[in-house]
């Protein structure tokens, strides 16, 4: 092959050349070497190890390997429920810790995205909440039940305090960090347009905070499920918690850990719940 | 309508980006604005927007807004900074949104700026489907929308590529042909302001201060043939001499993150 070609002017189309061989003995393959480091999905192999591990778990009960006092297999655990659900002890326990969950992640949530976005828009309300809530924050919630029983009664009223306190730190900082984080080009963008103050924060800062501030949500709705679990533990008649704890001083493991595989299954369904919504409102990601 | 710029100075805490800078942008002509990397163009820019912080009274515009006017003094963006949750369509109304207008004069005028753009096929879609030209044409659209009396464009095109750059420059001057909106324009290319300017503003390295203004003198529709390449070769000889030393300069300089 020449190395340099005139460029041709033909009047005709010229019949296709065959490939020029690269001469054999000189020349070799030029070896792919950019392989690995590629995640590809293999949905089967989680699937395979759920079900093997279930398999093994109730064959070791079957077998009378672990005695099933300790560790009853799963098939025991789903009668357990199922007469849970059967005689509405399950429905009852549920809804209590629902209620609970639901009142204070609702109102923690509330006010930590408002104190988070004022955090996030005005100078002054950072410059007194970061050093706040960098000194409360650490704080594990669930050890000033005690104090919220005193202040407030061993009823409803303390363990929504625990849990809406539990999650609204984690929902300031989401809330201030996705607030900062909004570009400031798309702030000065609306400004040199004139938008009014509150149709920046409307129209921008807003949309443009909500992925971080629902990831926040993600947080603070598995923290919600912890302590809702902690507080009945430590004084509630009914609830998801109450009847784990109780389950455990009868000994009674098929139906302690039929409350442990409900728990599980609320936090599934919570997270499910997260992720339509992030679906719906971020569709545009 | 003009813009007058005298005595102004500017600072980010002890450092001086811009001194002394004395300028006027006349009504309907293209100004551009060179310079070496960190020269205060930008800045300049902002100042004579409004979205750069400058307490003083250096800037000051003069005459009326033409007729339909929302926002005398309007941006296009070098990033574009369109809000990638909304449709090409909103972006384009979101500048008028809080105007005190009818919803269908609101319609038609984004409609107006989309078919202008050559964009209204992909009205519906969102930024991220579109190719940075696409978009740069969203953020021109979105700056037409306001009927502004002045645009500042800021580095539109270096986004893009070469390619994408000469076409929008081609649209944009057609664009420009039909309203003259006054425009100041912001770039780091000799080739740019050589196509589009008037006059070219030439600042030092920073802090920056004006070096030169130098009139292309040339009716933009004679510049694309033989004779006008040769005498903007000139020109830009000219340019390039003036730029080329402080751009050496400032290309060595430690950037102060």
């Amino acid at each position: 092959m020449p190395d340099t070609t005139e460029a041709p002017r033909p009047m005709t189309r010229p019949a296709p050349q065959p490939a020029a061989q690269a001469p054999a003995s000189a020349s070799r393959p030029v070896r792919f070497r950019g392989g690995g480091f590629v995640a590809e999905p293999r949905r089967w192999a989680a699937l395979l190890a759920f079900v093997i591990a279930i398999a093994a778990w109730e064959a070791s009960g079957r077998l009378r390997l672990v005695s099933p006092l300790f560790l009853p297999p799963p098939s025991a655990i789903l009668l357990a429920l199922q007469g849970l659900v059967a005689d509405g002890s399950l429905a009852r326990n549920l809804a209590a810790s629902l209620m609970r969950i639901g009142v204070g992640w609702t109102l923690g949530t509330a006010a930590g995205v408002l104190v988070g976005f004022a955090m996030g828009i005005w100078s002054i309300a950072r410059a007194i909440g970061l050093p706040a809530v960098s000194a409360l924050f650490p704080i594990p919630k669930i050890a000033l039940l005690p104090l919220f029983i005193l202040w407030l009664g061993i009823g409803e009223a303390s363990k929504f305090a625990t849990i809406g306190l539990g999650v609204f730190f984690p929902t300031v900082i989401a809330t201030y960090s996705a607030v900062d984080g909004v570009p400031r080009n798309l702030i000065r963008m609306g400004q040199s347009f004139n938008m009014p103050w509150l149709d920046v924060l409307r129209k921008v800062v807003l949309p443009g905070a909500m992925p971080g501030i629902l990831a926040g949500f993600r947080i603070s709705a598995s923290i919600a499920l912890i302590l809702v679990v902690s507080a009945e533990m430590i004084g509630a008649d009914y609830g998801i918690g109450a009847f784990v704890l109780n389950a455990g001083n009868l000994m009674l493991t098929d139906q302690l850990l039929a409350g442990v595989l409900v728990l599980s299954l609320l936090g599934l369904a919570i997270g499910t719940a997260l992720s339509l919504l992030e679906k719906t409102l971020l569709k545009w990601r | 309508m003009e813009l007058f710029v005298r005595g102004l100075s500017h600072r980010y805490g002890d450092l001086l980006v811009l001194d002394s800078i004395d300028l006027d942008v006349r009504e309907g002509e293209i100004l551009v604005v060179i310079g070496p990397s960190g020269c205060g163009k930008s800045t300049l820019l902002g100042i004579l927007g409004g979205i750069v912080p400058h307490g003083g009274e250096a800037v000051r515009i003069a005459g009326e807004p033409p007729p339909g006017c929302l926002n005398p003094v309007s941006f296009v963006f070098q990033d574009f900074s369109l809000l990638p949750w909304r449709s090409v369509e909103d972006n384009v109304g979101l500048v008028l949104e809080h105007q005190r207008m009818p919803t269908g004069e609101r319609r038609e005028r984004v409609e107006d700026c989309l078919r202008r753009m050559g964009l209204l096929e992909f009205r519906k879609a969102l930024p991220k489907q579109l190719s940075g030209g696409m978009r740069q044409r969203v953020g021109i659209a979105r700056a037409l929308a306001t009927r502004p009396a002045i645009l500042l464009l800021d580095e539109p095109l270096s986004a893009l590529d070469a390619q994408t750059r000469d076409l929008l420059m081609e649209d944009f001057l057609d664009l420009w042909k039909r309203d003259r909106t006054t425009a100041v324009y912001v770039t780091h290319n000799l080739n740019e302001a050589l196509r589009l300017a008037d006059r070219v503003v030439v600042l030092t390295r920073r802090p920056g201060r004006i070096r030169d203004i130098v009139k292309v003198g040339l009716p933009r529709e004679d510049r694309a043939g033989a004779a006008g390449q040769a005498f903007l070769a000139e020109v830009h000889d000219r340019l390039w001499e003036l730029i080329k030393a402080e751009a050496r300069i400032a290309d060595r300089e430690i950037v102060d993150a």
